[in-house]
């Protein structure tokens, strides 16, 4: 009986440690990665250091797409407030136009511009992101039924 | 007509579900024969009105009836027929009832087959009755597929052209087969609770098989089609509605191996039940996370809240109520048979500790946003590094222990033969690590290991493969080659994973007709876009010549396709694969004058997941044969012999 109970406590300090290991990995990956969604106000607000990883989401500025050498393109993205200039060299997605939501991942670089590793793509045109759909209503350009 | 005979159909199903949960679970006390006997034909029963009430949504899909608000703003007279079917799960309704359609076809299998004690598959049915009660009131206050439409359209809306395909026709009844396939199991497990019987797991083991098979296919299918169809080059995104499917697979596959645990050698009683239930909340939350429009993608259908409200009630009675009776009746159970450190239950027990960890890393990750959003209104998004830093190595370190496990006795195993036994595939692993040193470029450490470890699997399941021919009998052997098999499968996955993952290449380029470009070893010449019309869309075909010296080799046509009934825009990948290498190419966007973007990649070894997924498959399935061709009682002579065997 000694015996048997010991071995239960040492099974169940040793499934502790695991947990325990588990648990520091998921914390430490979690700080390491996670990546926060930011409107084009709160870039202007300086929340943002150079660098550093973010998803931009807003709307495409009219007017702004311009195709630049090869696949590059630039344009702006706004949340009417705001306006973050966006450089991106790739292929844009099929529903990528001016005055849609659109929202990019990537990180400012020194000059002030947001470098774009990756624009999402929408499923369909109805479809808005919804960190789209809450910065533009934070910055009060949102109305219903739009 | 159609729609009403359908909601009929529905109410009798629901009629029927509460007959089989209350007679089901009178029945699990012994004297009660006859309850017994009406909750088995009651289970049929159900799987009758179910179908007829899914066949009638087809009917009215394939006939177009508009007046049904399902079929309006999912179907369309143009669409060809294969989708016009699978437009039957293609939307939030039409899909619901498909889950209970599988539930319902599994109730009514494990009322015909009758497997373990009477009282114990009396309990199962009534479980099944309950769940599938829960879901047809959910189908019937909030989800209602023949809702009619007054006055009705002349055309359908459409269905989004992404689910346009035959890779996503099939996906989701093969997904959900393995989703809702798990709630067997679930059963079974509260009815062993309920009765205290034992031979739950050996109950439960096919219809475990079966769902884990299904599971494993519709991963595979659903990540052949985002490679595809996306065209991102990519085959698996860390998605939440694909970690929704993944989750679920893990817990499966943990629960596949501790109740062989169970079954053989009685180790794991407890734990095995509570990954049965344990499994299937993966699959509910699943649905949920999938089906209640708090994800925003592709297959997010509603966004309706108290659809949402109403899942996520049924999950808390579904999970809590399984775990209360857990938590009341576990320890009724006889307890789990003791073992030594160095025998098969160990290692067992560190698959469970390895694949429920990273099942945990999973769930983290994909619901850390979502809760922390509820929280405080951040949004933050967790992408594939932190999957890289935590799910990966943990897998990783699993998969190196999977060879040990046949090798070992029950009971008590014998550590050093195990090892002299597995040179060989050591052997092969070392050759692979330092083949990849020798040949690949660039040298990662990632890959390096994968191969090594992709050999020592594939090795190992080799050696087993050599050891068992012309040794054991019908079941035994044929458990032994599916182990070996998935094993295997499990080996070519990660070769495809690491092939693509260290040495894809890519080249995206903006090209006038004439003009050239590299990619890789391959040399691609853009000769124009055309405009193609096809069934319901209008394309612009690319013609890309792939060059052998001056001479055209063959000629790829990746389009990009507008579908004016949804007016939508998508993307058609081309593909050339030589078995062992992929050349993929997307069409992007028109810059004028002819010139458009093009984007290319060389994907090294990529078939090779898929591969990988469809052995496992098979590995699985020569396990259910085995299963069900051995039928004789556990005490009898051959099931002795088979379990010295193993």
């Amino acid at each position: 009986m000694k015996t048997k109970q010991k071995r239960r406590l040492a099974f169940a300090a040793a499934l502790l440690a695991v947990g325990c290991v588990v648990a520091a990995v998921i914390v430490y990956g979690l700080g390491q990665n996670t990546m926060y969604f930011r409107s084009p106000s709160d870039v202007a607000a300086r929340q943002v250091s150079e660098g550093v990883a973010f998803r931009l989401g807003g709307l495409v500025e009219k007017g702004s797409v311009q195709h630049g050498a090869g696949a590059d393109t630039r344009f702006s993205v706004t949340d009417g407030k705001s306006v973050v200039r966006a450089d991106f060299n790739g292929v844009l997605p099929a529903l990528f136009r001016e005055g849609q939501g659109v929202v990019a991942t990537g990180a400012m670089d020194s000059s002030g511009t947001f470098i774009a590793s990756e624009v999402l793509a929408k499923h369909d045109e109805k479809y808005m992101p919804p960190e789209v759909v809450q910065a533009l209503k934070k910055s009060g350009r949102w109305q219903e039924g739009q | 007509m159609t729609g009403e005979l359908g909601q009929l159909a529905l109410c009798f199903a629901l009629a029927l579900a509460l007959v089989m949960a209350a007679a089901g679970l009178a029945g699990t006390r012994a004297d009660r024969a006859g309850a017994r006997a009406v909750a088995s034909s009651a289970a049929l029963g159900h799987l009758v009105f179910v179908g007829l009430a899914f066949g009638t949504l087809v009917y009215a899909f394939v006939t177009s009836d508009f007046s049904i608000v399902a079929v309006a703003g999912n179907s369309h007279t143009l669409k060809p027929l294969v989708y016009k079917i699978s437009g039957v799960w293609g939307n939030h309704e039409g899909s619901m009832l498909l889950w209970v359609l599988v539930l319902a076809l599994y109730a009514a299998l494990v009322a015909a087959l009758q497997r373990g004690g009477a009282r114990l598959t009396s309990g199962a049915i009534g479980i099944q009755g309950l769940l599938a009660a829960a879901f047809l009131l959910f189908i019937l206050f909030t989800s209602n597929p023949f809702f009619r439409l007054d006055p009705a359209p002349f055309e359908g809306a459409g269905l989004n052209p992404l689910l346009q395909d035959p890779g996503l026709a099939m996906h989701p009844p093969m997904l959900y087969a393995g989703y809702v396939g798990l709630s067997a199991s679930f059963a079974y497990a509260a009815a062993a609770l309920l009765v205290g019987e034992e031979g739950w797991a050996r109950a439960a083991r096919p219809f475990m098989l079966i769902a884990w098979i299904a599971l494993t296919c519709g991963i595979a299918l659903g990540s052949w089609w985002a490679y595809y169809e996306l065209g991102w080059g990519g085959f698996w995104f860390w998605d939440p509605v694909e970690n929704a499917s993944l989750m679920p697979w893990l817990i499966a596959t943990a629960l596949l191996h501790s109740a062989l645990a169970t079954e053989r050698s009685g180790a794991f009683r407890t734990w095995s039940l509570l990954l049965a239930i344990a499994g299937f909340s993966m699959s509910l939350i699943g649905t949920f996370l999938v089906r209640s429009g708090v994800l925003s993608s592709v297959h997010a259908f509603a966004s309706d809240p108290t659809r949402g409200f109403f899942i996520m009630v049924l999950i808390c009675l579904a999970i809590g109520g399984a775990l209360a009776l857990f938590a009341w009746r576990a320890h009724t159970l006889q307890g789990g048979a003791a073992f030594e450190p160095v025998s098969r239950e160990t290692t067992l027990l560190l698959n469970n500790v390895f694949l429920v960890a990273s099942c945990a890393c999973v769930f983290v990750g994909t619901l850390y946003p979502l809760v922390l959003d509820a929280i405080n209104g951040t949004k933050i998004s967790v992408g594939p590094p932190y999957y890289a830093l935590t799910f990966a190595p943990i897998f990783f370190a699993a998969l190196f222990l999977v060879p040990f496990g046949p090798r070992l006795g029950w009971k008590r195993g014998d550590l050093k033969a195990a090892w002299r036994d597995l040179y060989p595939a050591l052997g092969l692993a070392a050759v692979a690590a330092v083949v990849v040193l020798a040949v690949a470029s660039p040298r990662t450490i990632a890959a390096t290991g994968a191969f090594a470890v992709a050999g020592w699997l594939i090795g190992a399941s080799l050696i087993d493969v050599r050891k068992r021919i012309g040794r054991g009998r019908g079941g035994a052997r044929a458990s032994a080659f599916a182990a070996a098999l998935a094993h295997a499968g499990l080996g070519v996955t990660l070769i495809g994973v690491a092939g693509t993952t260290a040495w894809r290449s890519e080249a995206l380029t903006v090209l006038a007709p004439g003009e050239t470009m590299t990619v890789g070893p391959y040399t691609l010449r853009f000769d124009g876009v055309t405009r193609e019309r096809g069934p319901n869309y209008i394309a612009d075909r690319a013609h890309i010549a792939l060059m052998d010296g001056r001479d055209v080799r063959a000629t790829l046509l990746p389009e990009h396709r507008f579908y004016p009934a949804e007016g939508q825009d998508m993307n058609d990948t081309a593909i050339r694969t030589t078995g062992v290498r992929d050349l993929y190419l997307a069409l992007g966007d028109d810059r004028g004058g002819g010139r458009f973007t093009i984007r290319a990649y060389v994907s090294p070894l990529a078939p090779f997941i898929w591969l990988g997924g469809l052995v496992m498959a098979l590995g699985g399935l020569l396990s259910l044969w085995g299963r069900l061709r051995a039928r004789p009682a556990p005490q009898s002579q051959p099931a002795a012999q088979a379990l010295a065997a193993e």
